[in-house]
Order: C-alpha cells, then structure tokens, then sequence
C-alpha cells in the first residue's frame, strides 16, 4: 500500500486537559518520582512552582486525549494491530501543576514509506491557561506491512 | 549533582517494575492496551508475556536525567527516544548515560535503558539544564 501523503499537515481539534493533584500525584507514584514536590503543594510552592508540579513525561497524560483522533483517524487508514510506537520527543516549557488547564492540538507532521513500513509522524503541541507553551512532543509510529 | 563534563559517565538508575506496575501505570496514564496489562492476550498475539509501556520506559530515562542535572523537574528541556525492544515486567531496568556536550549551561546526555543486556530504549538524548 502506498503511503498517502496528502494528509500530511492536517490537524485536530483541540483537546483541553484539567490538571489535578490527585492525578499528578498518581502518576508520580506509578513511574516511582518520590520527589515532594511532585507530592506537597508547600514543598512545591517553597521551590517556586504554583502548586504540585508534574513530572515532565506527565505530557502524554494530557496529550493524550489530542493524540487518539490522530491516530484513529479513518482517513490515515492506520493499522493498529500492526502499530508499534517508533520513537518519541518532548521539548518541554513552562511547567505545569496542579489546577492548569492544559489545551493540546495535533497534527500530522509526516507520512512516508520505507522497506514495507509506514512511519506516521505527528506533532502535538500544549499550552496553559496563559497561552505559554508547556510541552511539544513529536510521536513517530510505524506500521508493519504499510 | 553529577559532574557533567563531555564523556563522564551519570550515575544509573536501576528500577525492577513490580508485576503489578503495568496495572498502576495503565490507570495513571490513561493507556489500558491489553498486551500491557493481559499476559493471556498478550500471548495470543504472539508475545511472550504482557510488556511494559514504552513511555514508562522513557519516564525513567527522563528520571535518571533528571536526577543526573540535580533533580528539579524544570532542568530536563528535552528527551528524544527510540523505542527498540519490549520492556518486561519484573526485570531489572539500568538506565546509563554519558556527557555527549557541554555548552553554555546545557549539558547533552547520551542515554540507554537495558534488561537483561537487551537495549528497551537506545539513542536516547536529553537535554539538561542544572537549575
């Protein structure tokens, strides 16, 4: 199957993200970050930070509500049981903490074809409340088979 | 804090995820993809067993980097991952780096995460900036 390319450059709508303590918190405990200020509002706010801060791969959390339309997209035709995640980049910004509100927009960066595969490249970027940028990240999956 | 000059090592990170973390990553993150979390789905689509999430994976190498600049989340500016081989449960995780540049307060840092000899996650690069 060849690659179809005219998508390339199509974005999704936006997907807005309210962070919670509570969530941060849980996250934080799951990948083991036992830093307090991930933890304790005073911790937090005493190294200068408004309130509990995120982990910085706290990014997929709320990325991710922007990135699964991109991915399901019927017009990209992915194959999902063949999808493996390639490789993966955040640039990270202003950080985030708890009570942020989060707005993440995706869009297709690159398609290309390559020995049998299909490398799907998106881009997703995320802002504040203020409209500072907290995170870009660049998600490449690739597809067995095309 | 790591001496980071060009080609120092930064100190490990070594973490076994517990059989059970698949689970407790699944629900803080949101991704409930069976083969993570089903080792009999797993092993009906050809795997040995349920495998770790991949971005868990890069949360520890973006920890060890992290702690590597002095352990303020605000020092990692960047974190570029590729994903090599799939992560198992209940197998010591090593993440290693070393110093690839420094230059103007930001320090460059080539890093990998091993099981058992086996890279999960290679040319992994971050960027730090000690706060």
């Amino acid at each position: 199957m060849a690659a179809d390319t005219s998508k390339i450059g199509k974005s999704y709508p936006p997907f807005e993200y309210e962070v919670g303590r509570e969530k941060i918190r849980e996250y934080a405990n799951a990948i083991g970050e036992e830093s307090d200020v991930h933890q304790d509002g005073e911790a937090a706010r005493a190294a200068g930070f408004r309130n509990v801060v995120a982990p910085p791969m706290f990014a997929v959390v709320y990325s991710a509500g922007a990135m699964a339309p991109a991915i399901l997209d019927p017009e990209l035709g992915i194959n999902l049981p063949m999808m493996l995640h390639g490789s993966q980049e955040f640039v990270w910004d202003e950080p985030v903490c708890a009570g942020d509100t989060i707005t993440t927009e995706a869009t297709v960066k690159d398609i290309s074809e390559k020995d049998d595969k299909s490398f799907f490249v998106f881009e997703s970027v995320s802002t504040n409340q203020e409209g500072q940028e907290v995170v870009r990240g660049t998600w490449t999956n690739i597809v067995r088979g095309g | 804090m790591a001496d980071l000059k060009q080609g120092e090592s930064v100190p490990e990170l070594k973490v076994t995820p517990d059989k059970y973390l698949p689970h407790r990553y699944a629900g803080a993150s949101g991704d409930f993809n069976p083969i993570h979390i089903d080792p009999e789905f797993a092993k009906a689509v050809g795997l040995e067993n349920n495998i770790l999430h991949g971005l868990y994976g890069m949360a520890q190498v973006a920890r060890a980097n992290t702690a590597a600049a002095g352990g303020d989340p605000r020092s990692l500016k960047r974190l570029s991952v590729q994903f090599r081989a799939m992560g198992k449960p209940e197998v010591e995780i090593t993440v290693s780096g070393t110093v690839k540049e420094e230059k103007d307060g930001t320090v460059v840092i080539d890093t990998v995460a091993d099981q058992e000899g086996t890279q999960i996650i290679k040319n992994a690069e971050a960027e730090v900036a000690p706060q």
